[in-house]
């Protein structure tokens, strides 16, 4: 017993606290990638988000298979998100951060609006798959199959990222470019399209977040507005444009969350920004903020 | 000059003649002579008995607020079809609250200081509806409510302008514990969303489960629409309670059933929910909510027993493509039609007249004889247990509830008079 509550639930507090922070991780690296190559703070992540929720509803619809989904809706958000960049975003390039920031701040309030004429303003119901229904016992207790799923889903996705930017030559390029982009240019590469790509890979990636979130936080048309806060805590705790940070940062989230939730349940919201709070008051550039871009 | 100052004193003159005239005789010769729009306008104030009707059509409730306006104009349209009252026709005047006090408030104060309304219905959520109540209430204007809230009960909030057409958080969770607690078992958990909602449906689950018995295993609070439930699950499963009330609401409710469900709750405890409500039940999917068991003021099934639900429900269907109306969006067509109701039986639109016909009133406009009852104005109405259906069971997309007891009209099932302070 600790705090008046047994060793067993402890456990499995902090476990749920780490799975719900692997969901917080989930949700910042779309947001942290932008910001950290573009220097551009999206403010419509979290309608991609939602965009990549109600994607998933109507792919699922199409094609009845929950793992063709997850694949099919990336590539659709990343659809949108070039079209964004290439139209919206890319007149607003060096003109100072606050214009995308204006923008997207628009757009997120547009592609709301468009779901909710599409496809109603109450939700849409959108099941985990049958293989995945139901909790599963990992020692100190039961936990949603659903969940190991999404902290695996999430480890994948990260790992493939990092090694997508630190191993790969085009990732050379993405981080060279977030450097100093007018080298880039002189040495004969379309820095334009590594953006491009980049903004497209960021909302692909708010996508799949979106649509993996579905079966746990159901579809409505406002459900990316609170996942937006959720992911600028994480993203300035971590320090801004930083995978590393991101991870470490939307775990630990997800633990304060978890363990404030046992002990002071009423606290449980507050608790995410009392920590970012405390961590700006020691490290005002976030936890690995100092690393530079993409660390 | 001097010709000048003439011919407007005659003017004046004969304006006055003319006035005294007029007041013997038809009006409509006034405005006629003042012209056209002015005539609309004062024939609109003799003859039109006009309703306002906030309610949030943007925001997260926007559907269920549109069904309420086209339930309540289903009302204002049964009214003039019968005749209005002696051919005074009757209009529904729809605003979007937004779901926001503030919002509410200005839109009430426009549609009575601009608009000239008669009464006031609507609203979806307990702060919006006392909001408005305090508008009505300092202006003298009839308010139908139509969503949940104990408070509006209360003698601080209440007026003799204040009349509560829906259920509320008492009667609901009580009717909910009453037929759970005897049943299901007496160890009982609360997860609440912290809010006077959900803290009135644990106050009125704790007064159904006194003579039960029943042992509280664990209180948890969570924030107002917290989006992620998972951190307040284990240490409801580590408590093992036979039963687990819900006392949140929306996509609170949603969200929770759907975590709950995945960790495997609904295998251990039975999950109620004291506002089972249709159209949330329908956005969150058969899975989630399959087994739960709540309170709901409606399901359209009932048209199988009570006539009245039969005669709504067609209507409705004839307008919605054969889609039946949600239970808020009957409230809309109840609180409305009651109004009206107490407008025809008072023969005049006169305040203190149609409040003293309302307090005798006695209607069955879609689920059984109801009444207003006259300390606090609100309507005793009978309660209905719901268990929500598995996709297997249901017998079509509109079927999601089975009605598995009523808890009858009856004033037993409120508060009583004293304890809401009224003398």
């Amino acid at each position: 017993m600790i705090g008046g509550f047994p060793i067993e639930l402890l456990a499995l507090q902090l476990f749920t606290g780490i799975a719900l922070g692997s969901v917080f991780v989930l949700l910042a690296v779309g947001l942290s990638l932008i910001f950290g190559l573009l220097t551009v703070v999206n403010f419509a992540h979290g309608a991609f988000y939602m965009l990549g929720a109600y994607a998933g509803v109507f792919f699922i619809g199409y094609l009845g298979n929950f793992w063709l989904t997850l694949a099919v809706v990336p590539l659709a958000v990343g659809a949108v998100g070039l079209a964004v960049e290439r139209w919206l975003v890319r007149p607003l390039y060096g003109r100072g951060i606050d214009y995308p920031l204006m923008l997207t701040f628009g757009l997120a309030y547009v592609l709301v609006e468009v779901v909710r004429i599409l496809f109603g303003a109450e939700g849409v119901p959108f099941d985990a798959p049958d293989s995945l229904i139901g909790a599963v016992n990992i020692g100190v207790g039961y936990f949603p199959a659903y969940r190991l799923f999404v902290i695996a889903a999430t480890a994948v996705l990260v790992l493939a990222l990092w090694l997508f930017l630190e191993k790969t030559s085009y990732g050379l390029i993405i981080r060279a470019g977030a450097r100093d982009s007018e080298i880039v240019r002189v040495l004969g590469i379309d820095i334009s399209r590594v953006w491009l790509v980049v903004f497209a890979l960021g909302t692909a990636v708010a996508g799949l977040a979106g649509v993996l979130s579905a079966p746990m936080r159901s579809v409505f048309p406002d459900m990316g507005t609170s996942v937006l806060v959720e992911a600028f805590v994480v993203t300035v705790v971590g320090g801004m444009g930083s995978l590393a940070g991101a991870v470490v940062a939307g775990l630990l989230v997800g633990v304060v969350v978890s363990m404030t939730s046992l002990f002071a349940p009423a606290m449980a919201e507050v608790s995410m920004f009392a920590l970012m709070a405390l961590v700006l008051l020691v490290r005002p550039q976030g936890l690995f903020g100092k690393k530079g871009l993409m660390g | 000059m001097g010709d000048h100052e003439k011919s407007k004193t005659g003017m004046v003159a004969r304006g006055f003649s003319r006035r005294s005239i007029l007041k013997g005789t038809a009006a409509g010769a006034a405005a006629v002579a003042a012209g056209p729009a002015l005539f609309n306008i004062a024939r609109a104030a003799e003859e039109t008995i006009r309703i306002g009707f906030p309610v949030p059509l943007t925001g997260p409730y926007g559907s269920e607020a549109q069904e309420q306006a086209r339930c309540a104009q289903i009302a204002v349209d049964q009214f003039n079809a019968a005749g209005g009252l002696n051919g005074r026709m009757a209009e529904l005047l729809v605003r979007d609250d937004k779901l926001k006090p503030g919002e509410a408030a200005t839109r009430t104060l426009e549609l009575i200081e601009k608009d000239k309304v008669h009464y006031v219905c609507g609203s979806l959520s307990a702060s919006v509806q006392l909001s408005v109540n305090a508008v009505t209430k300092a202006r003298g204007i009839i308010y139908v409510s139509i969503s949940q809230s104990d408070a509006i009960n209360e003698a601080q909030d209440f007026s003799k302008y204040t009349f509560h057409e829906a259920m509320n958080p008492h009667m609901t969770a009580g009717a909910v514990g009453r037929y759970a607690f005897p049943k299901l078992g007496k160890r009982v958990a609360f997860l609440i969303a912290d809010y006077a909602y959900g803290h009135e449906m644990v106050r009125g689950f704790k007064r159904a489960g006194e003579p039960h018995g029943i042992e509280v295993v664990a209180e948890v609070t969570h924030p107002l629409a917290s989006k992620d439930f998972s951190t307040f699950l284990p240490q409801i499963m580590a408590a093992k309670p036979d039963v687990l009330c819900l006392c949140n609401f929306g996509y609170d409710q949603m969200n929770s059933l759907k975590q709950a469900t995945g960790f495997g709750m609904k295998q251990q405890m039975q999950v109620l929910a004291p506002a089972l409500l249709y159209n949330q039940r329908r956005a969150g999917g058969a899975a989630a909510y399959e087994g739960v068991i709540g309170g709901a003021n409606y399901h359209w099934t009932l048209e199988e027993s009570v006539p009245s639900a039969k005669a709504f429900n067609d209507v409705y269907r004839k307008k919605n493509d054969g889609a039946p109306p949600s239970d808020y969006g009957a409230y809309g067509y109840a609180g409305v039609g009651a109004l009206l109701d107490g407008v025809k039986q008072a023969g005049t639109t006169d305040t203190d007249a149609v409040i003293a016909a309302l307090e005798e009133l006695k209607y069955d406009k879609y689920k059984g004889t109801q009444y207003y009852r006259k300390c606090d104005h609100q309507s005793v109405q009978s309660v209905f247990i719901v268990k929500s259906k598995s996709e297997a069971e249901m017998a079509n997309e509109y079927d999601v509830f089975e009605i598995v007891d009523t808890d009858p009209a009856s004033e037993d099932m409120l508060r009583s008079c004293a304890e809401l302070g009224h003398a």
